[in-house]
């Protein structure tokens, strides 16, 4: 019996989004470990990748990596499928189109951070917005939003700072230093 | 200093500064809202008494060992003296917030504080 090789065609920029997305994976697992004073309230490094892919090389890829990383990381964490994923995938889709939107501002006034801080007003919004019409309905958790907006205007002002700094770099230097 | 300057534009402090004014406009939408108006008294488990908190007033309930006394001021609302032995109600001091209560267990009065919106004292994932 011969071994039959099942191989895809794959292109460089296959690779380079797979790429990408592993970075990011390798932050989402990282994250993991730092604890958390309210579920739902995380740094969201991996969304640096994100930035940097959006502001590098458009939406398309950024929605690529965004979502592989999700999937992938609910494989890694052992949440696949569970509500915990699907929560990080509301997140990441709300983001996504935000970023959409967003990205179009001009490039002179607005940059990674207004991204940034866009993404993760948007990324707790879908979140709340699936844990109230699937989890939780009960009007109690409006007392918590306040603590979740203040959450996404600090992590994502220092992830939209962080993501500014590498996109600033030359993209060499980037390959040796992340 | 500089680092964050180089890498936030204009638009960049509008959005944070947007974003930070959002913020404050939520908590104080969402935390202001529980102001409470009226004490619920209740003495062995049934409504004794509903009484506003624009009024200020001492009043006294009767239960099983004796007479626990409130009184109302200020928009506050306290369990002023009681016969329980361990007297945790009237530790607890003034009540302001709706949904804040004070119980007396071995008395079986009650005193609870409620607003418009009824305030959770737990919420569990």
């Amino acid at each position: 019996m011969t071994a039959s090789v099942i191989k895809l065609a794959t292109t460089a920029d296959d690779h380079h989004i797979a790429r990408m997305a592993a970075f990011a994976l390798g932050l989402t697992v990282l994250e993991a470990a730092i604890p958390s004073p309210l579920p739902g309230v995380k740094p969201g490094l991996a969304n640096i990748v994100t930035l940097i892919v959006l502001a590098r090389y458009g939406w398309r890829v950024a929605a690529w990596v965004s979502l592989l990383r999700v999937v992938a990381g609910g494989l890694v964490m052992g949440s696949f499928l569970s509500p915990g994923f699907f929560l990080s995938l509301s997140g990441a889709v709300c983001s996504l189109a935000i970023l959409a939107a967003c990205h179009n501002l001009p490039q002179r006034w607005f940059g990674a951070v207004t991204h940034s801080i866009f993404a993760a007003f948007a990324h707790i919004a879908g979140q709340l917005l699936l844990v109230y019409f699937w989890l939780i309905p009960h009007a109690g958790l409006a007392y918590l939003l306040p603590i979740f907006a203040a959450a996404a205007l600090i992590f994502g002002t220092v992830n939209g700072l962080i993501a500014a700094r590498f996109t600033a770099m030359p993209e060499s230097h980037e390959e040796v230093t992340v | 200093m500089s680092y964050i300057s180089n890498h936030l534009k204009i638009g960049d402090w509008l959005v944070l500064f947007a974003g930070a004014l959002f913020t404050l406009w939520l908590a104080s939408l969402v935390w202001h809202g529980g102001a409470a108006d009226k004490a619920v008294i209740r003495s062995g488990g049934k409504l004794f008494r509903e009484l506003p908190l624009s009024r200020d007033l001492e009043l006294e309930v009767p239960g099983p060992l004796g007479n626990s006394k409130i009184s109302i001021r200020n928009h506050q609302a306290r369990i002023a003296s009681d016969p329980s032995p361990r007297q945790y109600c009237v530790r607890q001091g003034w009540l302001k917030q709706a949904g804040e209560i004070a119980i007396c267990l071995p008395n079986q009065v009650s005193l609870e504080l409620t607003g418009s919106s009824k305030r959770y004292d737990s919420l569990s994932y």
